[in-house]
């Protein structure tokens, strides 16, 4: 049998031609739907996880008192400005009296009257007094009729009703005296507490309805955070439970704050559950109310039970699973979920064990059938 | 027996191997157009996959959401799963936008994943890097398409968004990376306005007397802030219970919510045949440019290889060669050209697919297609070539 005559030129040829051929044949297998899909992996561990909460909330003031006068009227005067700090009782603002000043004068001069009044009737009763008694001694002695008697004894009632009627009237006066001065004393718009003004709704001159505030005051020691859990993620919040707040403006740094309480009633509307937060120490400066600050409650740490990354929980046909790696190849099985921490950590009650390998990230959707290649990191990630 | 073609070949294998080169820069281009068309078929299939549903409930009369705008209440999903035959429903909202990513953005389709576990419908079915998302705001999970990496910090409308995972092949229909974030969050970035517009909005409503009564108090507060919020959704996505059929899932919800629903045939439908028909056709029409001007470079390519040794033909002829002969000599070489070229076309096409800025998706069918296409091409061209080979006069071997 003849040898093949290998020439250079065709060792040329085949040292072109081979490599294109080997570079197509590694492309086939390489690349489209018969390349190995590229998967990470871990092994489960059993392990304690401390779940958190997340929520957002605004700052709000437990204690917000809104000052502004009980009947409709102008305001005369408002002695504070936002930011400044108020004492209980401290004079806050004015609100116009109107005629009440000229009407107390009217009152005080009423009261003169009744009191003039008064005393004519009781110049009146002395008199008619004096007369009774002068004519029962005329009487003793039979010197006057007995009609004239009766006369004179029924003056003195008149009179006496008379004096009691004017002393009463003074009384009367007197009393809606006082109840001018209070309403006056009404007009003024004063402190309840220590605290903080926030709001200057109403300048002089403004006319404002009952009820409306002027002058809105906070008691600063009492900030909390007005927070919002999503139902679902509520599950194990309670009152006291500690957690960390960030301000939206001071995004570097976070406070110790705990839960006060949750609220009973929960926002049908958005599906949230609401709790009050506060602060352990208040941050200064204060933060402004209706900032928005993040609130992290910790829970209390679970009992250890087998822990893999959420990436690894797969929905497949309508079933939560994970995918197993027994001998190279690939197994899905449902999967019961737990607890589950802010770092991406979930407890699985049933369906893996300790020591089994599961596919945390893939290159694509898996299946079954899919050839896998187990790798360290998915191709085109920067580790 | 010593193969002509063969011989032939070595004879003059630099020229012969770059014209195959040559052809197969020309073919690998072919292919990729094939794989634009491909991958944007792809891209609607995938946004379908991703999202996990069996069925899509959308606003009355509207193609939602993808093709069309659809919003609808976001409670109406909790009558939805109250249906028979509903394993399954979560909100979901879609918007494409323009994210801020430091000093630049990147276009990217903003998806607003209802709460729960991983495997909700709407959540990313899978992860390359990081984790899902754990906390109801300001996280994200990005595509990987969109440059993003782990921990960095997004910016949609006023909220910073911090990046905890990565996927891959999640893109909107247009081919944008996705990028999720909580719902309650991508609500209000579907509907919150700059704050330029919420000022002006105020003061709109301030002036209007109906609203700023003096004699009600607190009134104009709340009508502010019932404006300000906004409890719509795009799409209730429904994964059905097994056994049952999605008409079957899909007619009571139409007829008693009186909502539109799709099933995953006519979503895609939609997708496919309504919003990505033009530019699909277009490529088609490209395509079957491109594989007409091929095939008449491959045929010239031949004819001019041929003609090129015609006086060697005339000398075969002289010295009584059998037609046959020369005839399967000129179709081996065209051949043997053709499969270089597609060889050469196929790696090149492999190559240059992960460099298009969109998906360029190679399927083995339209490599096959290719192969056979370019097999029958180099027939074709070569029965042209014998022909004049065949005519060819063997006195020109020494006339000529």
């Amino acid at each position: 049998m003849k040898r093949p005559h290998l020439q250079p030129r065709t060792l040329t040829l085949l040292a072109v031609l081979l490599p294109i051929a080997l570079l197509f044949i590694y492309v086939i297998l390489r690349s489209g739907p018969l390349a190995p899909v590229a998967v990470t992996t871990t092994t489960v561990s059993t392990r304690a996880i401390t779940p958190a909460l997340f929520g957002i909330g605004t700052v709000e003031a437990r204690y917000t008192y809104r000052i502004g006068p009980t009947v409709a009227g102008r305001v005369q005067q408002v002695d504070v400005q936002v930011g400044d700090r108020v004492k209980a009782g401290q004079l806050l603002g004015l609100m116009d009296p109107v005629d009440l000043d000229e009407r107390i004068d009217a009152q005080d001069a009423a009261i003169r009257r009744a009191a003039a009044q008064l005393r004519d009737a009781e110049a009146r009763q002395r008199y008619a007094q004096t007369q009774s008694h002068r004519y029962e001694k005329l009487l003793a002695v039979h010197a006057v009729s007995v009609e004239m008697m009766d006369s004179k004894r029924q003056e003195l009632q008149v009179a006496t009703a008379t004096r009691s009627a004017a002393s009463e009237e003074l009384a009367q006066m007197r009393a809606d005296r006082a109840a001018l001065l209070a309403q006056r004393a009404n007009l003024q718009l004063l402190a309840p507490v220590d605290g903080l003004v926030i709001r200057r709704d109403a300048d002089p001159g403004t006319t404002v309805v009952a009820g409306q505030a002027v002058v809105e005051v906070i008691d600063p020691h009492s900030l909390w955070i007005n927070t919002r859990f999503d139902q679902l993620g509520a599950q194990g919040l309670a009152a006291g439970l500690p957690a960390q707040v960030t301000l939206r403006s001071r995004s570097d740094r976070t406070w110790d704050a705990r839960v006060l309480w949750v609220e009973p009633l929960a926002d049908a509307v958005t599906e949230e559950t609401l709790a009050k937060v506060v602060f352990d120490t208040l941050p200064q400066p204060l933060p402004p109310l209706g900032e928005l600050a993040q609130v992290t409650v910790t829970l209390p740490a679970t009992t250890a039970l087998p822990v893999v990354p959420n990436a690894a929980i797969r929905q497949v046909n309508g079933v939560r699973g994970v995918w197993r790696l027994v001998d190279g190849d690939l197994h899905f099985v449902a999967v019961e979920l737990g607890a589950a921490d802010l770092d991406g950590n979930v407890q699985v009650r049933k369906g893996v064990k300790p020591g089994d390998r599961v596919v945390v990230y893939s290159e694509s959707a898996l299946s079954a059938h899919s050839r896998i290649h187990v790798v360290e990191h998915i191709p085109g990630v920067s580790p | 027996m010593i193969s002509l073609a063969g011989r032939d070949i070595l004879h003059a294998w630099g020229k012969f191997v770059f014209t195959g080169i040559g052809l197969g820069l020309l073919i690998g281009v072919t292919l990729t157009m094939a794989g634009v068309y491909r991958g944007m078929v792809d891209d609607g299939k995938a946004l379908l996959d991703n999202s996990g549903a069996d069925l899509w409930v959308v606003q009355k009369d509207t193609l939602g959401p993808y093709a069309e705008s659809s919003s609808i209440y976001d409670d109406l999903w909790r009558s939805i799963r109250a249906m028979p035959g509903v394993a399954e429903a979560a909100n979901v909202t879609y918007l494409t936008m323009q994210v801020g990513h430091g000093e630049q953005d990147v276009r990217a389709m903003v998806v607003g994943i209802a709460a729960g576990t991983p495997g909700t419908p709407g959540w990313p079915p899978y992860l390359v890097a990081g984790r899902q998302i754990t906390r109801g705001h300001y996280e994200a999970v990005a595509d990987i398409a969109s440059g993003f990496k782990l921990g960095d910090v997004l910016k949609i409308r006023r909220n910073r968004y911090t990046v905890v995972g990565l996927t891959r092949r999640m893109v909107s229909s247009n081919g944008d990376p996705m990028v999720f974030i909580p719902l309650k969050d991508a609500q209000e970035a579907q509907f919150l306005k700059d704050n330029d517009a919420i000022r002006m909005q105020r003061r709109r409503t301030a002036a209007n007397p109906a609203f700023n009564r003096p004699g009600v108090p607190g009134l104009l507060d709340d009508v502010i802030a019932s404006q300000s919020s906004n409890n719509y959704v795009n799409a209730v996505l429904v994964r059905i219970k097994p056994g049952y059929a999605p008409e079957e899932v899909a007619a009571p919800i139409r007829r008693w919510k009186r909502l539109q629903v799709y099933d995953r045939t006519q979503m895609e439908g939609i997708l496919i045949g309504k919003l990505i028909a033009t530019s699909a056709k277009q490529i088609g029409m490209f395509l079957v440019i491109l594989a007409v001007v091929s095939a008449a470079i491959v045929a010239f390519i031949i004819y001019t290889l041929t003609m090129d040794k015609i006086r060697e033909i005339a000398v075969l002829k002289l010295i009584g060669t059998k037609n046959r002969t020369i005839a399967a000599m000129i179709m081996q070489q065209a051949l043997v050209l053709g499969l270089i070229g597609f060889v050469v076309g196929k790696i090149t096409a492999t190559y240059a697919a992960p460099l298009f800025p969109k998906y360029v998706l190679l399927i083995p069918r339209d490599a096959g297609m290719g192969l056979l296409g370019v097999m029958v091409i180099c027939v074709l061209a070569s029965l042209v070539a014998i022909r004049a080979a065949l005519k060819v006069d063997p006195a020109e071997a020494i006339g000529g």
